[in-house]
């Protein structure tokens, strides 16, 4: 493969505006086409080819999804990235090439080297040799540099609990730093037409892009917080754009078509969320106002590598069908740390069902539940959590469903049970079909066969000195 | 004075953070907002969600989009791979607080029945 490496670490503090637009430059469009890795496969197609976008944004990484990486990249040297990401890109590559769309995307997980590797080929196989350039953000991955890191000082504690990173140190599966914009700006400064990432935050998959077309200076604190708004907005796919909205969800038309926000940002850090023009979904004020509520902590500190945003000031106005202006953002500088996303095996864990009919489905649900405790306690078999829920009436609200209908048709009936050793997570696997026989009547559901165990790979997330990673930054070149 | 459900004045979605459900409340009309504010408090969500919230409620407001998120300390068994509970990501702890009733002016009441239920019927009445 041709290969041109120029491996070098991200410029270093510029105010300078780097744009690649003259002035004044007018409305870019970044695309959200992925809000998991799982998400809908031809979103990111219907986003291409479904009207005028500059940028598609795809976010494949969840706080598991790099253990999984991980250990995906431990048997082959090769894998560890969202492998999904090859195939769509050998798909759209010819209309990107064409159209001039640029990718950004933090599909490399933990091999973003090797995701750029394959991604060439697929360009090469769909005719874009020599019309594509892929920038690759490395130096996120914390992993080989753990001991040396604590041995200097680095405690990696708990953001949470306090407890530090010593103590659970040989269970450490992952360890990723969440990096912002600057080295994905870099990337695009370089002239990459593909970005391709480790553990970058979300947003900046969507707020890179807005500040490189029009070079916003790193302490445009207010421009910035605007483009995390932006981010956020994107980063969960069709969810800001009808899916999963509770706001008269019957009302919200063609599902199965949903059209993926779409971020229309212009220069001042103003920007409107839409979609496609005959795609289904709404863009609306409840739909866009439920995302910028989603996984929110303090809505006044919304903490990015790159700015602070305060998510009290967003203005929002109805521009029409869907068509929502965002306006008015402001933000304030970084703090002096950086997110690190430990992973770390802490135990097994197995769940079971079997689903208990009317006459007495409760009845029968819960007593099967004691007799399947009373089993597990005569085997000695002791375990750090067991749960008993049934599905059909008070899994997920408790207590506020209130009592069960007397007549309830069916109930699942879901044990689960979590231990720090895998055998008695293995050994209650097999003492849920026998239930069928030797418990409560009327039981069914359990084809399936056999729960099985798995392990718990928790996550840890801690904060490190900036100063610790930044250097160790760099963006490659690979050419398609 | 007349009761209604949250529901019905409101809507709401959550997410997860570790071993946090967020859940963030928004009104259907902004006239609804103070009362949001001045009913739907910390403490009552505290005890709305007593036995299934662990430890403390936060609230946070936002003005300017007429809502408010609360932030369920310990919801989530430990939250994310560790969880064994089927709503380990916290999604549905929004429908959870939705159930909540308030006191409301009987003119409100009035305005918002039957809001936020999904018209067609369905399966039985609200609990």
């Amino acid at each position: 493969m041709t290969r041109t490496t120029s491996r070098r670490a991200v410029p270093a503090a510029s105010n300078a505006p780097r744009s690649r637009r003259g002035s004044p430059p007018g409305p870019v469009r970044v695309a959200s086409g992925q809000g998991f890795w799982g998400d809908d496969l031809e979103a990111p197609v219907r986003q291409v080819n479904g009207g005028h976008i500059d940028y598609l944004m795809l976010d494949y990484l969840a706080e598991v999804t790099m253990s999984i990486m991980q250990k995906q990249r431990a048997r082959d040297p090769r894998a560890g990235y969202a492998r999904d990401f090859v195939p769509l890109m050998e798909r759209i590559f010819p209309a990107c090439v064409e159209r001039g769309i640029r990718v950004v995307t933090n599909a490399g997980g933990v091999n973003p080297a090797e995701c750029a590797t394959a991604v060439a080929e697929a360009g090469r196989r769909a005719g874009a040799g020599g019309r594509a350039r892929i920038g690759v953000v490395t130096g996120d991955d914390l992993m080989d540099r753990l001991d040396e890191l604590l041995a200097s000082g680095h405690s990696l504690g708990h953001m949470e609990t306090g407890r530090p990173l010593a103590g659970i140190r040989d269970r450490v599966r992952s360890a990723n730093v969440y990096l912002g914009a600057r080295p994905i700006v870099a990337a695009l400064a370089g002239g990459a037409t593909v970005v391709v990432t480790g553990r970058s935050t979300d947003t900046a998959l969507t707020y890179g892009p807005m500040a490189w077309e029009f070079g916003w200076p790193r302490d445009a604190w207010d421009l910035l917080a605007s483009g995390v708004v932006a981010g956020h907005i994107n980063e969960c796919g069709a969810q800001a754009s009808g899916g999963n909205c509770s706001a008269e969800w019957w009302s919200i038309p063609d599902l199965a078509g949903v059209g993926f926000p779409i971020v229309e940002a212009s220069p001042d850090g103003s920007f409107v969320v839409t979609k496609h023009r005959g795609s289904g979904g709404a863009v609306n004020l409840r739909t866009v106002k439920e995302q910028i509520l989603y996984e929110m902590g303090d809505p006044s500190s919304y903490i990015t590598p790159d700015v602070v945003a305060d998510f009290t000031t967003i203005r929002l106005e109805d521009e029409g069908r869907d068509r929502v202006g965002v306006h008015g953002v402001r933000g304030g500088p970084p703090t002096p740390f950086l997110k690190v996303s430990v992973a770390y095996s802490a135990g097994y864990k197995a769940v079971g069902t079997l689903v208990y009919t009317w006459p007495d489905a409760v009845a029968k649900a819960r007593a099967a539940a004691r007799i399947l405790r009373e089993r597990l306690d005569r085997l000695g078999l002791t375990f750090e959590r067991v749960l008993v829920e049934l599905v059909g009436w008070d899994a997920t609200h408790g207590h506020l469903a209130g009592d069960p209908p007397a007549d309830l048709p069916e109930v699942q009936l879901r044990v689960g049970v979590r231990g720090t050793e895998r055998a008695p997570v293995e050994r209650f696997t097999r003492e849920v079909a026998p239930l069928v026989l030797t418990g409560p009547p009327s039981v069914t559901g359990f084809a399936g066969g056999r729960p099985r165990v798995q392990e718990i790979v928790a996550y840890w997330p801690a904060l490190i000195d900036r100063r610790a990673v930044e250097p160790g930054v760099a963006v490659d070149m690979v050419e398609v | 004075m007349a009761e209604v459900r949250l529901v019905e004045l409101a809507h709401a979605r959550s997410g997860d953070k570790g071993d946090i459900a967020n859940v963030g409340l928004m009104v259907y009309d902004e006239e609804d907002y103070p009362i949001i504010l001045k009913m739907v408090t910390s403490d009552r969500v505290k005890k709305h969600f007593k036995g299934l919230v662990k430890g403390p409620v936060e609230r946070f407001e936002l003005d300017n989009l007429h809502a408010v998120n609360f932030l369920l300390h310990g919801a989530l068994d430990g939250g994310g791979t560790v969880s064994l509970m089927t709503d380990a990501q916290g999604k549905v702890f929004s429908t959870a607080l939705l159930r909540m009733k308030i006191e409301v002016p009987d003119e409100v009441a009035e305005r918002v029945r039957g809001r936020g239920r999904y018209p067609g019927g369905g399966a039985g009445d609200s609990r």
